[in-house]
């Protein structure tokens, strides 16, 4: 039934169905309408979760750890400087291959201090093993959140999930949202089964101990499987997510316009509905544009993306962050991609929305323009800056 | 503590809408941000009062706040100050004080912030006895984000977190304090703000780690869920439910809701400060000479 909610009900929604065993939350702005829903369901005895308000980000994910490791169902939710937090355990997480799904609402990091939208915490915690994928709306964010359930927990990937999506412009803002009726998303999401728990006392195991120079290169080599096996599985529980609900989300990104474009703007998360209004703005002028909006940003679907903008000629990829003293961090993987073929599209790195900055359709359709004549280069070229 | 009801013609700038301490504010930045009825306003006039009581030089001042809406107070003040992220006060003004003894270093937030996040560095900074002054403004919850519960909230409190009453034991901030070594402690409501700007004053030109805590309402969250009232409402319950006992044992402080509580200075000792201690050592270490 479609519903009118804010992106933080969406996700809050998905996880009373997911029903994890334990959440550990710190209130944060602005995930901590999240905590509030959940410790609502858990206080009407909606969901047997034990909710644990904890004093800090860093005991919310630490509690994560222990509690998964200990063989529960494990979420939790962040952002911005809370994220920042985290990211000490969230490296110990994924070492530890632990499939704790979280959601991030996206937000600057300090200084000068923001509340507002920014993908400066999902680049800060871009390699620390986690996999992440991005949402344009509060639909997409309530439906991440199941696919990211059953892809963290799949017996090859068990791997921490954040799911992405823009603080405020996502988390407020109020959007019809379909959610999935209790039976068929909880059938979906399954059961946890985990592998060695720490309660499991008839065999015994250790988490979490040292490894020396003898160890630790093999141990990180094994975590590379892990994160290796979420592409494959990505698709799987895409298209089993597609015969559960008739919803189609196919591949690692989605290709708007994209077939015959020959200027193209590649954006994650919230942007990517103004991208969709310019695309067809400009469409209806009659120019060749398109869109690639990525939805799985780690890892990272190289060949895949490549594939799909080796025709494009120019391709203007938007970074919500500056990657300082290098190129955006979007940028620099798509530019990765293209690393061993020769057929590839004039790239141009756009820095765009930081620390809640608005991006409007103009910007856009200004930005596909200049394209046509823009001159590749290394520079980092800015929207909507007043410089 | 019956309110006594005192005719007296308010100070010329009041009725032309300014503050009477507005030479320590930062004028561009108000109207602050705080809800009609929430204690901060008096909470930071207090303070500009004993300022200024005191003819303190702002230059000679810093204030150093953490997130949340105490968390503002850094960024209305005229002074240096600085707006740490969360938890974080105490550390900067400990950093600050190595660097610069001769400057007083205040740090001004809220219980999330000093309690739970930040709550290591609290004890920590008591323990050396490191010569700052916290001021911490106890609202019962995280206000700024929406009323959750946090480590001050009585038991039974209702929070956004906690919607049929909070079931975790609370911190008495008083106790802490005290156990952790802290050779002055304080504790007033923002209905006192006389007390509150004479407790400040002492704060100020006293040695060594100070700590004070003032029950303020958050009308717009712990009080709304909790059905006490408009801010007057509360400052009406302090009137009738605040008991000042200096010197009582930091151990009897507790705040139970709808009950009696304790207030006035509990802690007020001599103690050799952080930076004497390490003089000290230092002297040693060189033979004598300080
Ligand atoms: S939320 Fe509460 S503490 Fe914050 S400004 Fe409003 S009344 Fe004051």
């Amino acid at each position: 039934m479609r519903k009118v909610m804010t992106g933080h009900k969406a996700v809050a929604e998905a996880m009373r169905q997911i029903e994890p065993n334990v959440v550990a939350v710190y209130p944060i702005t602005p995930q901590s309408e999240i905590a509030e829903y959940y410790a609502e369901y858990v206080h009407n005895g909606l969901v047997s979760t034990e909710l644990v308000p904890v004093e800090s980000e860093h005991s919310a994910m630490s509690a994560c750890v222990g509690a998964s490791a200990a063989g529960a169902r494990v979420m939790t939710a962040t952002a911005s400087q809370g994220l920042a937090l985290m990211v000490e355990i969230l490296y110990i997480a994924a070492s530890m291959r632990l499939p704790i799904v979280m959601a991030l609402a996206n937000r600057a990091l300090s200084g000068p201090i923001n509340i507002h939208c920014d993908h400066s915490d999902a680049y800060l915690a871009r390699d620390a093993g986690a996999i992440q994928i991005f949402a344009e709306s509060a639909q997409e964010a309530y439906d991440y959140t199941l696919i990211a359930q059953r892809l963290a927990e799949h017996n090859q990937v068990r791997l921490p999930a954040i799911v992405n999506l823009d603080g405020f412009t996502l988390t407020h803002s109020v959007q019809v949202v379909e959610p999935l009726d209790d039976e068929p998303a909880k059938k979906f999401v399954g059961s946890y089964k985990p592998i060695y728990p720490l309660l499991d006392v008839d065999n015994p195991s250790t988490w979490g101990p040292f490894a020396m120079p003898d160890y630790y290169f093999e141990l990180k080599r094994a975590q590379v499987a892990g994160i290796e096996a979420v592409p494959e599985t990505f698709l799987e529980v895409q298209k089993e997510y597609e015969k559960a609900t008739g919803r189609n989300y196919r591949g690692f990104f989605e290709a708007y316009q994209l077939e015959d474009a020959e200027r193209v703007l590649v954006v994650m998360g919230s942007t990517a509905g103004t991208a969709k209004v310019a695309v067809d703005e400009l469409r209806a002028a009659g120019e060749k544009v398109g869109l690639l909006k990525v939805w799985l940003y780690r890892p990272f679907p190289y060949a895949e993306v490549a594939e799909a903008l080796s025709h494009v000629k120019q391709v203007a990829v938007l970074d919500r962050a500056i990657s300082f003293g290098a190129q955006g961090a979007l940028y620099s993987d798509i530019a990765t991609a293209f690393a061993h073929r020769d057929r590839r599209p004039a790239l141009f790195n756009y820095i765009y929305g930081l620390g809640g900055r608005d991006t409007t359709t103009e910007h856009l359709t200004q930005t596909l323009s200049e394209l046509k004549s823009a001159r590749p280069g290394e520079e980092l070229r800015y929207i909507g800056l007043r410089e | 503590m019956p309110v006594k009801e005192k005719k007296q013609a308010p100070p010329p700038e009041i009725a032309q809408g300014r503050h009477p301490m507005e030479k320590y504010l930062r004028t561009d930045r108000i109207p602050h941000i705080w809800c009609a009825g929430c204690g901060l306003g008096t909470t930071v006039s207090s303070f500009l009062y004993a300022m200024d009581n005191l003819g303190l030089d702002p230059d000679s001042v810093a204030v150093i706040s953490g997130i949340g809406c105490t968390g503002r107070v850094a960024g209305y003040v005229r002074m240096d100050s600085y707006h740490t992220t969360h938890g974080r006060p105490i550390p900067f003004a400990t950093g600050l004080k190595l660097a610069k003894p001769d400057m007083k270093a205040v740090v001004f937030s809220g219980d999330g912030d000093l309690f739970a996040i930040g709550g290591n560095h609290f004890i920590h900074a008591a323990r050396r006895n490191l010569d700052i002054n916290v001021i911490c403004v106890n609202n019962l919850n995280y206000g700024m984000t929406g009323g959750q519960a946090g480590p001050t909230t009585p038991l039974g409190g209702r929070c956004t977190t906690s919607p049929y009453g909070n079931f975790e034991h609370p911190f008495n901030l008083v106790y802490l304090a005290a156990s952790a070594g802290a050779p002055y402690v304080a504790r007033w409501t923002s209905l006192d703000v006389r007390r509150l700007q004479r407790a400040i004053e002492e704060m100020l030109v006293r040695k060594g780690f100070a700590f004070l805590e003032i029950i303020a309402p958050c009308p717009t969250n712990y009080g709304r869920r909790n059905k006490l009232g408009e801010g007057l409402d509360e400052l009406r319950y302090y009137a009738e439910h605040a008991v000042i006992e200096h010197g009582a044992d930091p151990a009897d402080t507790e705040i139970l809701p709808g009950k009696d509580f304790l207030v006035g200075k509990f802690v007020d000792e001599e103690e050799p400060t952080y930076w004497e201690m390490y003089q000290d050592k230092v002297a040693e270490l060189e033979g004598g000479r300080r």
